[in-house]
């Protein structure tokens, strides 16, 4: 009873449909991961600054997304941009807006983090030496804040692969709507089959995800943040 | 507009019972696993192990589908509300035990020593030690959990609970007021994580004074 099931992951071309929707998730994920690791850094410097005019628009962008669910905010993206203000985006693209959008508000604060928990003598002493600002953060903050932020932005790359599951829900054709739609084409002759096609997503994501996390561990202690 | 009120309301007092329960379920599997790893019980620690990578490095929401969907085909068979607790639990008590651990660990080992040098077992040395230190390390990140774990509840919608998310996926069907529907979502979160947020920042400055030579 229980090999009747699995066997149909192996059937047809069920396998390759599911290595292409987990293709798509990772694309999603991939893009975005590059959108908001540049974009972040930028935002993530500008918000080192003092002024409080700068900082509060920031800190209430990153509160948004932190407080709002991102399945929130993919429903709220994808229902209000078409019906108010005419924008016919496909669902990969809403996708890539939310998790560009979550992804510069947390990749920011990483950056943020890492340049202020630096010791507070590198920003003294490079305006001792007579660095301007520029060269302050171009030759002494930035390359040591970069080390420190690797690690949590592979540990916020790990999150958005995991959070790509929840593409499904807006309708995006990734590996989880692909599982269903094996399962529900199957269920008739093999009733396990769904067990084994979610067991094989879990399977996929853990594999994805467990190096990832790993390596940024493995990073963490290394350099002994 | 005022005639849906009430689901809004059923669906957030679900929200917060789902997601509180689910909370306290994760804390008390997370100290369990993070003490267990702590005195590296032998095979047991394997096992925790193994669940933390698990359950950390999948998305909840496969996590839901295989306990609702896959697991009844095999002969076990949850009801929606209780398999969003079990996942949760499942997931917030990878995320606790890896804060509980790092509060333990930061708890200083000449305390340790300290304490076995006045003669005190393993068990009060966790009691009186290690626990109340360590819990009070531990204040902000458990905090950040408790408002992820209370954010993943949006995930319920996918199997069919009829918390906030998918109440307004409900209304919007029936309705199509759309915006109206979604603005409520939004303020219902809000209303849940706005004063926890706010309560939270308080608490974490409160329990400072817990720690040793504060």
């Amino acid at each position: 009873m229980l090999n009747s099931g699995i066997s149909v992951l192996l059937e047809g071309n069920n396998l390759e449909r599911l290595l292409n929707g987990l293709f798509v998730t990772l694309y999603v994920a991939f893009i975005a991961a590059i959108i908001s690791i540049v974009l972040g850094f930028i935002i993530g410097i500008i918000r080192t600054s003092k002024n409080k005019l700068i900082q509060i628009p920031f800190r209430i962008y990153l509160e948004l997304f932190r407080i709002i669910p991102i399945l929130v905010w993919l429903f709220v993206i994808y229902y209000i941009l078409p019906a108010n203000f005419g924008l016919n985006l496909s669902s990969e693209v809403v996708a890539l807006l939310v998790f560009s959008l979550w992804g510069i508000a947390e990749m920011s604060d990483i950056v943020r983090g890492a340049i202020i928990s630096l010791p507070k003598h590198q920003m003294e002493s490079s305006k001792a030496l007579g660095l301007s600002t520029i060269q302050m953060y171009g030759y002494v903050l930035i390359p040591q804040a970069l080390k420190r932020s690797i690690p949590p932005t592979i540990n916020l790359i790990t999150r958005m692969v995991k959070t790509t599951a929840l593409l499904t829900m807006i309708g995006v054709i990734e590996v989880i709507k692909v599982g269903q739609q094996i399962i529900e084409v199957n269920n008739r002759s093999y009733p396990i089959v769904s067990f084994w096609i979610y067991g094989f997503i879990f399977f996929l994501y853990f594999c994805i995800c467990f190096p990832l996390s790993r390596f940024s561990r493995k990073l963490e202690k290394k350099w002994a943040i | 507009m005022v005639d849906v009120l009430p689901y809004y309301k059923t669906a957030l007092w679900l929200t917060i019972k789902l997601a509180s329960i689910g909370i306290v379920f994760a804390i008390i599997v997370g100290m369990i696993c993070s003490v267990i790893q702590y005195f590296k019980v032998k095979v047991i620690t394997n096992i925790v192990q193994i669940y933390l990578e698990i359950a950390r490095n999948t998305p909840l929401l496969i996590q839901l589908f295989f306990l609702y969907y896959g697991l009844p085909k095999v002969g076990i068979k949850f009801s929606e509300e209780l398999c969003g607790i079990i996942g949760l639990t499942f997931l917030g008590g990878s995320y606790m035990a890896e804060v509980f651990r790092a509060g333990m660990e930061a708890v200083t080992k000449s305390q340790i020593e300290a304490g076995r040098a006045i003669g005190l077992s393993n068990v009060q040395l966790m009691r009186y030690v290690i626990i109340p230190q360590a819990f009070s390390y531990s204040v902000p990140g458990f905090g950040a959990n408790c408002i992820f774990l209370i954010k993943e509840t949006s995930i319920f919608s996918g199997i069919a609970i009829l918390e906030l998310t998918n109440t307004t996926k409900n209304l919007m069907g029936i309705f199509y007021k759309t915006n109206e529907a979604l603005f409520m979502l939004v303020i219902g979160y809000l209303i849940i994580l706005l004063p926890l947020t706010l309560f939270l920042t308080w608490l974490e400055r409160r329990v400072r004074h817990a720690e040793f030579g504060n």
